[in-house]
């Protein structure tokens, strides 16, 4: 078997006395797309954050590529090629739309290739119309738009989705599934979601978090049909 | 008119400005007033380094003086040694750029939060302040130079044409120099700041995680945006040595520090002119309050107006809690909103004429 792409062993993240990441070991193969779940609070941005080196391990290994990378810093994760969408929109408000895919595309491409590349990322994620406006100034579902087209213009090998469907439309979610597997041809994806419909949508292989550590890891069908996920997540939403 | 247009339009509107400037004060003028001009582009040179690193870099730099005394410092010391000006002005550059980055990468290196850098870039400069303040005795000398202490050097001898002594530039060459400069600085900046860096620099003061999970390392380019706003107000440091023929510690002084950023809130972050129109409209009114001076039986509010520091104290809270935008980027909100209304209102009257052609 090939060497997976991401790996992490033995990961653990500790805030004073709480262990909100426990114990991880997580693999995922070239080209993969697997699905995170689990309630709020079980680990996933935590661990997300350990993925980019926003947080440093309290102890355990992230390996990308056969390459530790546990204690490198974000641009350098970046630079490796692992990119994320995060839960909140992080863009540049007081930017236009062109502005913000502009510093992305920027860093990979030179100044001739990165204006044609710019144009296609806004016909791509459907931003043209709006390309001279300040992200500050669009709506909640345009802004995850943004930050999708600002990770793909750095073209990343790995790219990490923070609730991508949170707040969107119907007809949003339809799309994003779309555009999701689209990306999926040709990259590898981790995918924090809550939404069962979506999951559905994109993923075969969904590995459950809960309380830190990875509960279970399966099929999307035997995900749906297992009783102790339903009880630690299904369960307790159907209750709320 | 779209922005780029505009954008040409202004560039050249501050060029046609600035030549008809440089070309008519002298000639229009007296002495004394090229003279109180000259210290204003000076100044206003200094404000625009702190335009580069606070308004476009988001690096709240207390301690703008430090460099600016530095430069004035190392061009005195460094003329009375070597009396021919051009590695003085050199050094007065090297020097101060030199000092940023050592203090940056410290500062940005090590991670160090806005607020703490503010107060450490003000600590920095109040103990040059002091340090030079106390070496008022005959042993503090540097080469053939006495640091003066808080005598400041007297009689530091001008800038002359580069590689040639015997030929000085004299007060109305010092004018010249002091426009051009700050045009230069204005548009070498706008160059800047319209290239990859630029856009970079203002990308990380928008949200630095962000840049930074693009792949861009902040401290870098926070580091060499401080380099560069030192190696600018050293510049003008020098310049302003110059200018008075003399240099004091106070140049280091708290007063000092809190105008640059005084001049920079009014006239308004993330422009280049509006620091500019901030620094002289500042400086011209100190001048002006300070020329009045009220005598013994006055009323109250003369002498109110002739407290300077409680004016511009003022002007200052005035302006954070008024117009906090700044002056310049406040009127181009209100000149856009003009525009905007006034086409609402064409259109409005277009309306009733194109139901009756439907």
């Amino acid at each position: 078997m090939a060497a997976p792409l991401l790996q992490t062993r033995d990961l653990s993240m500790h805030f004073g006395g709480v262990r909100a990441v426990r114990h991880v070991d997580f693999s995922l193969a070239e080209g993969e797309l697997r699905c995170l779940i689990g309630p709020n609070g079980a680990g996933k941005s935590t661990f997300f954050k350990m993925l980019t080196g926003q947080l440093q391990p309290t102890h355990g290994q992230v390996l990308f590529r056969g390459l530790e990378i546990s204690h490198a810093h974000a641009h350098e994760i970046a630079r490796l090629g692992i990119g994320i969408k995060t839960q909140v929109p992080s863009v540049f408000d007081g930017l236009s739309v062109r502005e913000n895919i502009w510093l992305a595309a920027s860093r990979i491409h030179s100044r001739m290739q990165t204006k044609r590349i710019v144009d296609e990322m806004l016909e791509r994620v459907g931003l043209t119309e709006a390309a001279t406006r300040l992200v500050g100034q669009l709506a909640h579902g345009q802004r995850q738009w943004v930050e999708l087209g600002l990770v793909l213009s750095t073209d990343p090998e790995l790219i990490l989705l923070d609730e991508p469907a949170a707040g969107m439309t119907h007809e949003e979610v339809l799309k994003t599934a779309e555009l999701v597997r689209e990306i999926n041809r040709t990259k590898a994806l981790i995918v924090v979601e809550h939404d069962m419909q979506f999951i559905r949508m994109i993923a075969q292989q969904v590995t459950v978090f809960n309380q830190g550590s990875v509960l279970i890891e399966d099929t999307v069908e035997s995900i749906m049909r297992n009783p102790q996920v339903r009880d630690i997540y299904l369960g307790k939403q159907a209750a709320a | 008119m779209n922005a780029r247009a505009l954008n040409l339009l202004g560039l050249g509107l501050v060029g046609a400005i600035g030549v008809a400037f440089l070309v008519l004060i002298p000639r229009l003028f007296e002495l004394d007033v090229v003279l109180e001009l000259t210290v204003y582009m000076i100044m206003a040179i200094l404000a625009l380094s702190l335009a580069l690193i606070w308004g476009y870099g988001g690096i709240l730099c207390f301690g703008q003086s430090a460099f600016f005394g530095l430069g004035a410092y190392t061009y005195a010391i460094a003329m009375f040694n070597i009396g021919e000006s051009t590695v003085p002005l050199l050094l007065a550059i090297v020097l101060p750029a030199v000092f940023a980055a050592l203090l940056g990468y410290f500062m940005f290196y090590g991670r160090i939060s806005d607020v703490y850098l503010g107060v450490i870039t003000l600590t920095v400069t109040l103990i040059l302040f002091n340090s030079v303040n106390s070496t008022a005795g005959p042993e503090f000398r540097i080469g053939s130079a006495r640091l003066g202490g808080f005598n400041g050097i007297p009689g530091i001898p001008p800038l002359n044409l580069p590689g040639n002594r015997a030929l000085p530039i004299d007060l109305e060459g010092m004018f010249y120099l002091a426009t051009v400069s700050l045009l230069l600085t204005y548009f070498g900046l706008r160059l800047l700041l319209a290239s990859r860096f630029g856009r970079i620099i203002v990308g990380i003061r928008e949200n630095e995680r962000r840049a930074e999970l693009l792949g861009y390392d902040p401290r870098a380019y926070k580091l060499a945006t401080f380099t560069i706003g030192g190696a600018l107000a050293g510049f003008a440091g020098c310049l302003f040595a110059n200018w008075g023929n003399f240099v004091s510690p106070t140049i280091f002084g708290l007063a000092q520090s809190a105008q640059i950023i005084i001049w920079v809130i009014v006239g308004g972050r993330g422009t280049l002119i509006g620091p500019i129109v901030g620094c002289i409209g500042i400086q011209w009114l100190t001048t002006a309050l300070g020329a009045n001076q009220p005598s013994g039986g006055s009323d109250w509010w003369a002498k109110v107006f002739a407290n300077v520091p409680l004016v511009l104290g003022i002007i200052l809270i005035a302006f954070v809690l008024l117009v906090p935008k700044g002056l310049v980027p406040t009127l181009g909100d209100l000149g856009q909103w003009l525009l905007s209304s006034r086409g609402k209102r064409a259109e409005t009257r277009l309306e009733p004429k194109q139901a009756e052609e439907g």
